[in-house]
């Protein structure tokens, strides 16, 4: 074994761990943007808004990652109106597919966190609330949202390894992340075992410190 | 039957392979779970952190990257020690008879077959979550339980497969679905090491017939049917598990 190849090529891994570290950050963020809406949604009364929610949720979380991220990447193309229109731009390019893909998967899961949470919201602070006279969407933005927060902060940090770790998959469809900047190493000297060992170890590092902020996080609120 | 542009056959046979692929890699990773449980329980400190770094490590690399290292790198690993072993074998006997042939003594290349690199990769990653949903469910058993098998006079053996395991696996349930639900979308990954699993067919058909989304979609939907009936069969063998319990 020659662990001096990885050594040489070291910056084509810092550049796929910084694609890796955009590529989650991103997706975590558009995800999080769609997770909340439509978690609190996702029990509204009304089955127009709340059947959609269930069939987002349902698809993206009963199928697998490496599904949805080819049935962007390659089966858009199959429809000749958006290959004709602006849209063919942005779908041509693999980071989009990747980003729009991931985004949509965390943001199911992370739906489903915030359901979880909101469903088990304690009802003596919602009566609180109503009391102290405050709007639905007051109790909303100032009760029911921080709280979860709090009780949500383990599974999400769950959601985030499970992210970083389904990003591997980008190296795939021809993104150099961290998986991309390793195979094109295995490529070019044939010493898979170096390889992939060393973005394992990255892949390793970024998944502890994410671990160890978010412990030091939620010990934050424990006082 | 559907038509599918004349690959439904092919297809129906990729979707049977995912499922047994899934289904072995599940059996695996049960069996080291249930065995890292135990090690992580014991009192020995080397089993302790033997199963401690095992489980760490898995929980650290993506499952993609593990099994790009066990088949590639265990390929080259494999066929480099086998040559090696074959070289000193051969310079062993040429000392003893001069006029000795190289004969290749172990085989000369072997191919891992990515049926079984899959199997053994997934079954290794989920044997590291088992572990986790393991440890708590023997802990969550009661104490008396365990006290009153040992004071019948059941040996280690009995007590575990008489007491702790029928009570263990009524708590572990739950977590062994969840478990049980991500390791079958992982099984997807097979494809990229050269399975013909469904997601690889789909591959191949939608190059050929110019419908990579049709393709795909029908993939995702016999996933979301495994999903389906999985969860139903999980919620039935809860109730099932919790009425002896009240």
């Amino acid at each position: 074994m020659d662990f001096s190849i990885i050594v040489n090529e070291y910056e084509f891994y810092l550049q796929g761990l910084w694609t890796t570290t955009w590529l989650v950050a991103l997706s975590l963020l558009i995800g999080l943007l769609i997770a909340i809406p439509a978690g609190v949604l996702r029990s509204h009364q009304n089955w127009l808004i709340k059947g959609p929610i269930w069939a987002y949720m349902y698809f993206f979380r009963g199928s697998p990652l490496l599904v949805q991220l080819f049935l962007i990447y390659y089966g858009v193309a199959q429809f000749d109106a958006i290959r004709e229109s602006w849209m063919w731009y942005y779908f041509q390019e693999a980071w989009f597919c990747a980003l729009l893909a991931f985004s949509l998967n965390t943001g199911a899961y992370t739906a489903e966190i915030v359901r979880g949470v909101i469903g088990t919201m304690p009802l003596g602070e919602l009566e609180a609330a109503k009391a102290y006279g405050m709007s639905r969407w007051q109790t909303l933005k100032r009760i029911t949202l921080p709280n979860s927060l709090r009780r949500a902060l383990p599974a999400y940090s769950n959601e985030i390894i499970f992210m970083i770790h389904g990003s591997a998959i980008a190296g795939v469809v021809t993104i150099v992340d961290i998986t991309g900047a390793a195979r094109v190493v295995n490529a070019r000297y044939y010493a898979p075992f170096e390889a992939y060992l060393a973005a394992g170890l990255l892949y390793m590092c970024l998944t502890f410190s994410v671990i160890y902020l978010f412990k030091l996080w939620e010990k934050s609120y424990q006082h | 039957m559907f038509s599918l542009y004349g690959y439904q056959d092919i297809f129906l046979e990729g979707a049977w392979l995912t499922l047994q692929v899934a289904l072995l890699s599940l059996v695996l990773a049960v069996f080291l779970g249930l065995i890292a449980a135990l090690a992580k329980l014991s009192h020995s400190i080397i089993l302790t952190s033997i199963a401690t770094l095992y489980t760490t490590i898995i929980r650290g690399i993506p499952d993609l990257i593990l099994m790009l290292i066990i088949f590639f790198g265990g390929q080259v690993l494999i066929n480099d020690t086998s040559y090696n072993l074959n070289e000193w074998f051969n310079e062993v006997v040429t000392g003893y008879y001069p006029d000795h042939e190289w004969t290749a003594y172990l085989p000369d290349y072997i191919d891992i077959s990515p049926y079984i690199a899959g199997i053994v990769t997934i079954g290794f990653i989920f044997g590291a979550y088992m572990a986790e949903t393991f440890r708590g469910a023997i802990l969550s058993v009661d104490k008396g339980q365990l006290e009153a098998a040992t004071a019948y006079g059941m040996n280690k053996y009995k007590r575990f497969s008489r007491v702790m395991f029928p009570q263990m696996m009524r708590h572990a349930l739950p977590g062994l679905g969840n478990n049980w639900l991500v390791l079958l979308k992982t099984t997807a990954l097979v494809s990229i090491i050269g399975l013909q699993d469904m997601v690889k067919i789909a591959g191949d058909a939608s190059g050929s017939t110019q419908k990579p989304f049709t393709f795909y979609l029908v993939v995702a939907l016999i996933f979301l049917f495994y999903t389906a009936v999985s969860t139903t069969v999980l919620k039935w063998a809860e109730r099932k598990y919790s009425i002896q319990t009240r």
